[in-house]
């Protein structure tokens, strides 16, 4: 765990999250300290989604963020979808003539991060040719090339088979130094993840350093109500 | 290396719509090379200064004279659509024949002035012949519209019903409930359309706004015109608050009260006129099929053709095209002013208002007051089919925007509008600018009236020279000329995939 005299990066205190104008979590009191890799885990509809966009929202400008509805742009190739993580580093008019027609530095950038996530191939076709674990894997892309050090996803590798989920894990934790995800497959929150935080019934019911758990500890998290 | 050339080239799904575009503009180029674009006037901004001033202080120099061309403008309207809704929807329970869509299309491929100038000659500057020149050309896009919303009502419920042995039952139990909401829709649109046309013809004559307009305009009194002017905003700015249905009836029989449609119509003159002038001049009294006759007839159509359909036809299309490319991207600009995406509540609907004022603005009327300012060229007229055509795709663009849901870190300003808005609304929008391709078509041949070489010139000349055959000829020329437009249009639509509804186009 990181050294907690450092300053949270991100801190909630007595916070009422609401999705759609329903409290999904209530009395909410939350720290994360800069180099902790956490995982969100509960059943659907606990808040993990709702709590990550909170977070998120804390430091707009330093999370590279990668949703769970990836909000692609359909009829634009993956080139130009994960460039458009990196639209704020350049003029305007050097975005305009990338979109027209892709400039070299930017043809270098995206197809070396295209080749880590195994998109080389699909690189110039547009997303709505891809299949559902291209697409996540597009929108993993655009996260990194943001270069930032704050990775929040929402099941960011659900799509995509268990080898290569295992590797794009290993490829987002390698990069970033803070990470924030919410995963509903345990074993991977336990592989990847320093600190498990379990959501039910409208609350943390764990939160514990990922050391001191085993997949039992967590199945409860998942019981009905 | 680090690419094959094989992964290298972007090879996207709207790859067809990108190639379209292009040959649209590159064509649209072309034509400016061969467009007279000259500004004539020595100082233009003298005379639109003396418009600003008159638009400032609007004046009425009478009352009487005012309400009166208001009220006719508002009959002429409403007894033009009620007559169309009828005749269209008659027509549109024929619309599966193809001699009754040929019919339709037909009849609205020739603009509601030229139908005026026609009926002048028969029916004088009469109510009858304002009424006409409405109904006719209105009931052949009424009829379209009806018949294509008959069609596409789901077919489930006449699968359902045991009155589908019996079409009229099963048309009034099944489609029509289903078609009504969208008819009725569509008809209260164009209705607002009708205002404009109405105003319009008083270009030609008849004792509507346009009439005054006109008259005040050409003689530089623009304080006058201002208040004319306002008065045909104000008139369609206001009529959803005072147009509604359950008055419907009691405003259609004061209208037919107010100015119920007649003429003194000698019916010497129409026979005469449909025998005689407007038989081509060699055929005239002559027996048919002779060879001295035909081929006089030859040598006065091909004089004809060449003096006058062919440069018109020329010209028609080539300012038609320029005004088609000027419109969609005036439309791309303006249509962040009503989105969501791009301006919040109070700007938004600051946006969408400006959008709907330039709508309203008649083209015809903006294309008058261009040639004041600037002189006669095709620049007024690409302005005002750019801006009035523009200001209705753009409110209908940003509309559709509303659906579209960005995530939460999407970027702002111009980079939001290229990379996540522009892609995703471009099919749309190029479905919108498809369907109004013949409208501006067909405004471009009547621009010829004020002066401008389309067809509308050669037909308007035609009318003044009492040359009623020549004028005939070239009318249905134009008519020809939108009809393949009009196909041409729905072809490309068809091989691109592009979906309308088209409740306000």
């Amino acid at each position: 765990m990181a050294a907690l005299t450092d300053q949270p990066l991100f801190e909630l205190k007595d916070r009422r999250l609401e999705y759609q104008e329903k409290t999904v979590l209530d009395n909410l009191s939350l720290c994360i300290y800069p180099g902790e890799r956490v995982a969100l885990v509960g059943g659907s509809g606990a808040g993990k989604s709702t709590l990550l966009k909170a977070l998120r929202e804390q430091r707009p400008n330093q999370v590279a963020w990668c949703p769970q509805q990836p909000g692609l742009v359909p009829m634009l190739s993956a080139f130009h979808n994960i460039y458009m993580g990196a639209l704020d580093r350049h003029s305007f008019i050097y975005n305009l003539g990338n979109l027209i027609k892709p400039l070299p530095a930017a043809r270098r950038e995206v197809s070396e991060i295209a080749r880590s996530i195994d998109l080389e191939q699909q690189l110039y076709s547009s997303v709505d040719k891809l299949s559902g674990g291209q697409q996540q894997r597009t929108s993993i892309g655009r996260a990194l090339i943001q270069r930032r050090s704050i990775f929040i996803g929402d099941e960011p590798v659900a799509n995509v088979d268990e080898y290569q989920a295992e590797r794009l894990l290993q490829l987002i934790c390698q990069q970033h130094q803070t990470i924030v995800l919410a995963l509903h497959d345990i074993e991977q929150a336990l592989q990847f993840c320093t600190r498990i935080i379990g959501l039910k019934d409208g609350a943390i019911a764990l939160d514990a350093a990922s050391e001191q758990l085993t997949a039992n500890d967590l199945a409860s998290l998942y019981d009905a109500v | 290396m680090l690419f094959n050339s094989s992964t290298n080239r972007i090879d996207t799904s709207a790859k067809a719509l990108r190639k379209t575009s292009f040959w649209f503009a590159a064509i649209a180029l072309l034509c400016l090379l061969c467009a007279d674009l000259d500004i004539s006037t020595v100082d233009p901004w003298h005379e639109l200064s003396l418009m600003a001033v008159g638009a400032l202080s609007p004046s009425v120099w009478s009352w009487p004279t005012l309400l009166s061309s208001l009220a006719n403008t508002f009959s002429f309207a409403l007894q033009g659509v009620a007559l169309a809704a009828i005749a269209g929807f008659i027509l549109a329970l024929g619309y599966g024949s193809t001699i009754v869509r040929a019919f339709c299309a037909f009849i609205r491929s020739i603009h509601e002035l030229f139908w005026a100038l026609l009926f002048i000659q028969i029916t004088g500057l009469s109510s009858l012949t304002g009424l006409l020149a409405i109904a006719i050309p209105y009931a052949g896009t009424l009829a379209k519209i009806y018949g294509e919303l008959f069609e596409e009502v789901d077919r489930a419920p006449a699968h359902n019903s045991p009155a589908a042995k019996q079409p009229l039952t099963h048309f009034f139990y099944t489609v029509l409930p289903m078609a009504w909401r969208p008819m009725t829709t569509y008809t209260s649109y164009r209705f607002e359309c009708a205002i404009r046309s109405s105003a319009i013809l008083g270009f030609v004559g008849l004792p509507t706004l346009g009439f005054h307009l006109e008259t005040a305009l050409g003689e530089g009194h623009y304080s006058e015109a201002a208040a004319y002017f306002y008065a045909l905003l104000l008139l369609i700015g206001t009529l959803r608050f005072w147009l509604q249905k359950r008055l419907l009836p009691i405003y259609l029989l004061a209208v037919f009260y107010y100015l119920p449609p007649q003429a003194q119509v000698s019916w010497d003159l129409v026979v005469r006129f449909i025998t005689e002038d407007i038989v081509p001049a060699p055929l005239r009294g002559e027996a048919l099929f002779t060879a001295s006759t035909l081929s006089e007839f030859a040598n006065w159509f091909s004089l004809l053709w060449q003096q006058q359909i062919w440069p018109g036809l020329i010209n028609t299309v080539v300012l038609g095209q320029i005004s088609l490319v000027f419109t969609g991207l005036l439309a791309l600009l303006l249509f962040p002013l009503n989105s969501p995406l791009f301006f919040r509540r109070w700007g938004r609907t600051a946006g969408d208002g400006l959008l709907i004022l330039l709508r309203t603005l008649p083209e015809y009327l903006l294309a008058f007051l261009g040639l004041l300012i600037l002189g006669p060229s095709m620049v007024p007229a690409i302005l005002a089919l750019g801006i009035h055509n523009a200001a209705i795709i753009a409110h209908l663009v940003g509309r559709h925007s509303e659906e579209l849901v960005l995530r939460g870190d999407a970027s702002q300003g111009l980079n939001r509008y290229f990379f996540e808005v522009l892609p995703r609304i471009y099919r749309q929008f190029l479905a919108f600018l498809f369907y109004r391709w013949e409208v501006i078509l067909r405004e471009t041949a009547i621009l010829g009236i004020l002066g401008i070489s389309t067809l509308g010139f050669y037909i308007d000349s035609a009318f003044e020279e009492f040359r009623f055959d020549r004028a005939f000829i070239l009318i249905l020329a134009s008519a020809l000329l939108n009809i393949g437009v009009d196909n041409f249009a729905r072809r490309i639509r068809l091989r691109l995939h592009l979906k309308t509804a088209p409740e306000s186009l």
